[in-house]
Formats: C-alpha cells, structure tokens, sequence
C-alpha cells in the first residue's frame, strides 16, 4: 500500500516535470499526428452548443495523450469573445458565428485565418407528445401558447429574428432566453410549449424534448468558425484539438450529434 | 486610529469601490445621452425599481414574523429551521430558479394545479419576478431582523407582558419599535439584493423587455453585443439605487437610527 503510495508519487511529478516541459511553444502548424507527446492543460473556448461533442472530443485526445490535460469553457460564443478580449487565457477559440470570431480576430488573437468546422441550423423543440399542438413556424405568432426563443444579443437570437423575417412570423415570444440551453431547459421542464433551438440541442437532449424541423431555416445556417490562439499556453495541444475536430473521425461526432459539416 | 484597523479599512475601501471607479472611468460618457434614451431602459429601470419594492414589501410582511418566530419563540428545531430558511443565500440563484420552476411553474408541485384550475401560470409573468425577488432577498431581512431581537433587551416585552400586555400587543407596541432600526437596515439590504438580481430571475421568469426584462438582465443581455451600452445601464442602476438608498437613509433610516 505504502509503495503504491510512493510510485504514484513519482509518477505524479514526473507528469509535472513534463508538463512543463510541454508548456514552450512547440511550433505546430503542422496536420498533426499528434502522438502521446502532448502534456500540460489544454484550454478550449466553445460555444455552448458544442458541449457535448467537444467534451466527446476532449476525452479522446486525452486518451491518446495520457498526460494532457482537457478544460473546456462552454459558454455563449459573445460572452467567451469578451472574456477572450479581456485577456482570459485560451488555446482554441469555437465560436458559434462568424461575428464572434470576427471580434476575437479583431484583437488579433488567433493565428492564421479561423477555418470553418461545422454549421447548425434552427429546430423547433417541444416537450413530449407536444402538448400545445406545435407544427412549425407559424405557431410563434400564437399568443396563447407559452414559447421561447433567444435573445436577438445572442447568435441564437439572431438566427431566430432571420428565420422569422424570411417566414413572415410575427412572433410573439413570452421569454427571450439568454441562450439557447436556457431556452431548451424551459421546454425539458415543460414550461413552454415550445422553442426555437439548434437542431443540435434538439439531438443532444434526447427523448426529453421533440425536434420538428422547418424548410425557413435554410435561411440561417450558422458557421461555426475554430482557431488557436495567439496567446495561447499550449498551441501544440491546441493545434492537435483543432486538427481531431477536423479530421474524418471529428466531422463524424459532429454529425452524429446534429451538426452539418462543411 | 490604530494602523491594524486603519489600514485593512483601506484595502477594504480600495477593494469594494475601485470596481465602480473602473465603470466610471471606461463609460463611454459622449454616448451616454443616446444610450440612456434608447428603447426599453427606462422600461427595465421602472420594473427593476417596481419589483424590487414589491420584493422587499412581501419580504417585510412574511420575514418580520419568520425573524421573530426564530429568535423568540420557543420552538423545537429552531436551528434547523433557521438553518433551512437561509438556504437562499448559500442557494447558487440559477438553481434557486429551477427550484420554483418545480413548485411553482406550470408543471410544478403547486404551479400545476393552479395551470390546471386556473390556466394561469405564473413563470414568465412580472409577479414571477417578484417571487424569484424575494427568494433570494427575504433572507437578508430575515437574518438582520433576527439579529435586532435578540440583541433588542427582551426585558422591556417581559415589563409589558407585566402590566397586562398580550404577546401580539407586545409585539406591536414594544417589540417592532425596539427593532425598528433592524427592520430598515434588513429591509434596505433585502432591497437592494432583490433590485441586482439575476439569476433566479431570468431563470424562472425569463427575460421579456417590459414584462421581466429587469436592469441586471438588460445589462447581461448589452454586454453580449454592445459593452458600452452595458457600462451605461450598470450605472444608471447604480446611480438610481446610490440615490435612493442615500435620500433613505437621510429621510427615515437615519431618524430610526438615532431615535
């Protein structure tokens, strides 16, 4: 018991006395077999509706690498684009839009040019056996149902406002959600009738909600754009994450999770 | 003044006010007027004063007894209770949110019922507001109530009780203007938690400018596009519940005080 004790404190530092070593800049730019080489943290941004592939994605590269560690910050893509401009330190940067990314580059914080990994579209969600009767876009502009969308800040929100422009709904929202989780777990607690989500949400809660496609949101496909960072403490290990999500293995959990791929 | 005291008082001043300072110094003051005229502030300023009051009413009228029960009565299981009651403030508000999601939403405990009798309701409603409001702030009043009792010298209810007072009248006529400066400091503190609220807020009555859409939450939602405007709205919060606070404590709070 007590040698148990003793090696794995040896093994613990010698994982610490790696690490870093891992934390110089390593160069990588390159497509990346990434090897058991990569140690250290690795800090991923990404929007909150990436949560569960990526988290997927995560576990994997720490798999391959034993001594790398994966933290991840799912948040809305504009509130991860302040926390980035206000100095947070970050290797990879996920962005649910375009915009977000566009306020990050304008910092000039990530390297290279954002490459686009994957794209999401809207769905309606609502509860089991959908009590309001909900059949598609024009129920939005139902007064009397409970309904909730994302608010027009957020790209869930915008994404929305296009869809209805391009429907001619005038929706008559009751709440207008800060993102899109917070709207879904409205419609998981069967408080609304229904929400205007990712088709991607729909996917990852299961038979919890139901998803009712409609053909207007062609009309708001979101980019998701991914980078590294420049500041970024650990680029190899970023440039590795950026390169699994790329590669035939990531664009096939992104699909498995709802996502269309580039 | 003694530096142990004196200088940890300054790091406290430093380290509460320069956070408003750096608001100050970075507000776009050029763009003030525009920001401040634009749709839906003045609306989110009116219910955020609105709901906050009606918070601290429904706080003072529930939390004054509750204070008293916990520091007078002589009930079993008093420290549970109090323990229990204070669950609030330890409560992260998002969870507070969901929690009355499911007693009060319309597939809650009790929330369902009414939805079923009454088809009214309650989430995504002003009154929900109030409701998330007071859940997290009716404990400050409560905790600062309770601490007036006991420090209150119970010998001058015990006077009363000897010249024939019953205990509601002791209550009315001794006890509350014995504590009456508690009750302003606990009803101030309960105000102004319920006026920056958030996260119970926009969890269970989600966010709709003129309906439910508060300061906190209309500043949340600015800084996901528009920062500054953001830094304008957090300020105007500030300056309103600075002023009311102030022309309180010179109106009434400061007379209970020194009564």
């Amino acid at each position: 018991m007590k040698r148990t004790v003793v090696l794995l404190a040896i093994a613990l530092t010698l994982a610490g006395c790696t690490g870093t070593a891992g934390d110089a800049p390593a160069g990588g730019t390159g497509t990346a077999p990434t090897g058991p080489g990569l140690t250290g943290t690795l800090t991923v941004f990404a929007a909150a509706s990436l949560t569960d592939v990526f988290t997927e994605l995560g576990d994997q590269l720490e798999a391959e690498n034993p001594q790398l560690e994966v933290q991840f910050n799912f948040a809305g893509s504009s509130a991860l684009a302040t926390q980035l401009t206000q100095g947070a330190p970050a290797d990879v940067f996920a962005s649910a839009n375009p915009q977000q990314m566009d306020v990050v580059s304008g910092a000039g914080l990530p390297r290279g040019t954002p490459v686009v990994f994957a794209e999401n579209v809207l769905e309606i969600a609502v509860p089991p056996g959908n009590p309001g009767g909900v059949t598609g876009l024009a129920d939005f502009a139902d007064p009397d149902l409970a309904l909730a969308v994302c608010a027009p800040e957020v790209p869930c929100g915008a994404a929305a406002e296009q869809v209805f422009a391009a429907a001619g709904v005038d929706a008559q929202p009751d709440t207008q959600e800060e993102d899109v989780k917070a709207a879904l777990t409205k419609v998981q607690l069967g408080e609304v009738d229904a929400a205007l989500v990712y088709a991607t949400d729909v996917q990852a809660a299961g038979d919890a909600v139901e998803g009712i496609p409609f053909p207007e949101s062609d009309r708001a496909v979101n980019e998701y754009p991914l980078a590294v960072l420049t500041a970024a403490p650990n680029a190899a290990a970023g440039q590795a994450f950026v390169d699994l999500v790329r590669s035939e293995e990531g664009q096939q959990a992104l699909t498995a999770a709802g996502f269309r791929t580039p | 003044m003694p530096a142990p005291l004196l200088v940890p008082a300054v790091l406290a001043v430093a380290f509460l006010v320069l956070p408003l300072v750096g608001l100050v110094v970075r507000a776009p003051w050029s763009a003030i007027g525009p920001q401040l005229t634009r749709d839906g502030v003045g609306e989110a300023l009116r219910l955020s004063l609105l709901s906050a009051t009606l918070a601290t009413l429904v706080s003072l009228v529930l939390g004054v007894p509750l204070a008293w029960v916990l520091a007078r009565s002589a009930l079993r299981g008093r420290s549970v209770l109090r323990a229990l009651v204070t669950v609030p403030l330890v409560l992260p508000p998002v969870v507070g949110g969901v929690a009355l999601f499911l007693v009060l939403g319309r597939q809650g405990i009790v929330g369902r019922w009414l939805f079923e009798a009454t088809g009214f309701s309650l989430p995504f409603t002003t009154a929900a507001v109030v409701v998330a409001e007071t859940f997290v702030a009716m404990p400050f009043l409560v905790i600062s109530v309770e601490g007036a009792l006991r420090a209150a010298d119970a010998r001058f209810e015990d006077a009363a009780a000897t010249l024939g007072a019953d205990r509601w009248t002791t209550f009315r006529r001794v006890t509350l203007p014995l504590v009456a400066p508690g009750i302003a400091a606990g009803a101030v503190l309960c105000w102004a938690r319920a006026l920056g609220e958030f996260g119970a807020t926009i969890t269970f009555a989600g966010n709709f400018p003129g309906t439910t859409q508060t300061m906190p939450l209309a500043v949340y939602l600015a800084l996901q596009r528009d920062p500054e405007a953001a830094i304008v709205l957090s300020l105007v919060l500030l300056a309103v519940s600075l002023a009311t606070l102030l022309l309180l404590r010179g109106r009434w709070l400061g007379r209970a005080v020194h009564a």
